[in-house]
């Protein structure tokens, strides 16, 4: 193994602690992760994590934070911890200076012009962005499959998906393409492809994280949050993001805090555990079950107290998500006109606006996002509004409900991230509801804004598989606390971290047609 | 309730503009069908007494100072617009002939 792919597979915050030390130089740990992707991410077999990358802000940013350590000095100090270590982003939250295309034609060539807050803390805190991740379009999906732009493989075996909508940002942990990436989780979109990607995934408690740059699907249930490799490097990611921004009315006044402190905790003794009866059982692989069995198991062994609690709504959660994140979606989208930004359509026989916009709208859109368009349109129609949404947001109240006696009684609850591991490409694309399956046990967290993460469970038939952990609203810390704690044990007991067994990967550069690279299939294309 | 057919799927597609062909309304409206399916006992839980959610976490008067902060220029509002004119966006026609 040479220097820099040792460099890569470390912790975010060992690339940080190496960077304070002086062993190493941000623009050194960024060119390493560029050479990466640049080696693994394009041509046939490649992951294809990246729909854009960014080399010369990313090594112009880097050498910014080697300039200020070199000086020393108050700016070398008051450099936040995690100044250097790169960061990859989701292409649904907009950045200035990079295309943003939310994986749709529709938004193909847009450069936004403004930061998400998001964005904006990662450049106040100086940490290089290596470029957007692919994810299904408008984040619309659990496989990345419904990328307008090509789907991503999964590091594990390159003829699986990698979760979804954030297939991308979970690949490029699992393949060490970036040690820090940006999600985003209306049902899931961060925590299943952590689960099936053997990395690590947090959704905030709801608000805890601004929204505002986030290209919206569903926004009573969206929320951003960090992807990473290790429990801690998801805390001290979430620490930076979070916090309240008078940008997103719905973001928390009260910031969440002492999360990487509880991701430091290893002690368990007396916290109470849950195991929800019903995301376990019918629907579940047998391997995931016995992954989750061990997990529960393990915790108990280091002192938690677990219990098994019942939340008889969750097995409604599903349709009721199915209902309220379409009708939100098919709002939020009707943006997409083909007047302000994005691409304009206009049919062969020309046409008023009305016309321009039908065909826009199905040449930009597709099959996916035109399905929950439509299935939102129909939910919200006069004469169905209450039989469907009304009665959905119902249910969102007894799910609330439930989540509140759980918590009376535990600390945290556990459950599997995803009832499978990574399936087949193109296995689920022509089954709208068995992709929607995969998303059973995260859904419930998003219905309740609580937060929830995933860690590595261990394998299942050489495939990794996710333990989720969710906790009240507001309660973060022990999330990570709880997480952390199965985590260390899960890694002492295989003496190593489930992600560093992944396989090695070809480089995918020999295989390619000579001038076919990474940066020529960007999504983004020219700036107009 | 009345299950969801190819006629609801073309309204709903000219509600939500979006021009489909016929091969999509019979590929959407048969995919929808099942979706509605599946979807369907949602109606049947919760009774009357039972409020509705809407948003997660209830936050009210969420004000700031009524100060002008930080915006766009006509410029960048108008840089990703399909078509714009004299410092507006330009829209396709929106009545019929001339």
């Amino acid at each position: 193994m040479t220097e820099s792919t040792e460099l890569i597979r470390l912790t975010a915050l060992q690339m940080a602690e190496k960077l304070r030390a002086g062993e190493i130089t941000s623009v050194e740990l960024t060119q390493a992760h560029l050479d990466r992707i640049a080696a693994v991410d394009g041509g046939e077999r490649g992951i294809h994590a990246f729909l854009h990358v960014n080399p010369d802000e990313a090594l112009a940013v880097a050498a910014e934070v080697d300039a200020i350590r070199a000086a020393g000095g108050a700016e070398a100090e008051a450099l936040h911890p995690l100044a250097g270590v790169p960061v990859a982003v989701k292409d649904n939250i907009v950045t200035v200076g990079q295309p943003t295309t939310a994986g749709s034609r529709m938004l193909e060539g847009w450069m936004s012009p403004y930061d998400a807050t998001v964005v904006t803390k990662l450049r106040r805190a100086r940490l290089p962005i290596l470029g957007k991740t692919n994810l299904d379009e408008f984040a619309m999906g659990g496989s990345t499959e419904h990328s307008a732009f090509g789907n991503t493989r999964n590091p594990w075996d390159l003829d699986r998906i990698p979760g979804g909508s954030g297939g991308g940002s979970a690949a490029a942990m699992a393949s060490f393409m970036a040690p820090l990436a940006l999600g985003s989780d209306t049902g899931g979109s961060i925590r299943q492809p952590g689960a099936v990607t053997g990395t690590v995934g947090a959704k905030p408690t709801y608000g805890g994280v601004s929204r505002y740059g986030v290209i919206a699907m569903a926004s009573s249930l969206d929320q951003i949050g960090p992807v990473a490799r290790t429990v801690q490097d998801a805390a001290a990611l979430q620490e930076l993001l979070g916090g309240h921004d008078a940008k997103d009315s719905t973001s928390l006044t009260e910031p969440l805090e002492g999360l990487l402190t509880a991701a430091r905790q290893h002690d368990v003794t007396g916290l109470r555990i849950g195991i929800v009866s019903e995301l376990k059982g019918e629907g579940y692989q047998e391997g995931v079950l016995e992954r989750f069995r061990e997990a529960v198991t393990i915790l108990r062994d280091a002192g938690a107290e677990v219990i098994e609690v019942s939340c008889p709504h969750l097995k409604y959660a599903l349709g009721a998500y199915y209902l309220i994140m379409p009708s939100e979606a098919s709002s939020n989208l009707a943006k997409f006109d083909g007047v302000r930004y994005g691409n304009r359509v206009v049919p062969e026989e020309g046409g008023t606006i009305e016309q321009v916009m039908g065909a826009t709208r199905a040449a930009g859109f597709g099959e996916e996002v035109k399905r929950r368009i439509i299935l939102g349109t129909y939910a919200l129609s006069a004469g169905y509004y209450d039989a469907y949404y009304g009665s959905a947001q119902k249910i969102r109240t007894l799910v609330q409900r439930d989540f509140d006696e759980a918590f009376s009684k535990v600390d945290v609850l556990i459950s599997p991230t995803s009832p499978t591991t990574a399936f087949g490409l193109g296995e689920k694309i022509d089954d709208p509801l068995a992709m929607y399956l995969n998303d059973v046990a995260t859904i419930p967290a998003n219905l309740a804004g609580i937060p929830g993460i995933s860690v590595p469970g261990g394998l299942a038939e050489g495939l990794p598989v996710g333990v989720q952990f969710l906790a009240p609203a507001r309660g973060d810390a022990v999330m990570y606390r709880a997480a952390a704690a199965l985590e260390i044990r899960l890694e002492e007991a295989w003496g190593t971290q489930l992600w560093a067994q992944a396989p090695d990967l070809d480089d995918t550069r020999s295989t390619q047609p000579a001038g076919v690279g990474t940066a020529d299939r960007t999504a983004g294309g020219e700036n107009r | 309730m009345s299950a969801i057919t190819r006629e609801d799927v073309a309204h709903l597609a000219r509600l939500a503009h979006i021009r489909m062909d016929e091969q999509e309304l019979d590929k959407m409206s048969g995919e929808l069908a099942v979706i509605m399916d599946a979807v369907a006992a949602v109606s049947e839980v919760a009774g009357d007494d039972v409020p509705p959610t809407s948003h997660p976490i209830p936050l009210t008067n969420v004000f700031r100072e009524d100060e002008p902060g930080e915006m766009l220029s006509q410029e960048q509002a108008l840089a990703m617009a399909p078509e714009a004119e004299d410092g507006q966006f330009r829209v396709p026609a929106i009545l019929e002939g001339e």
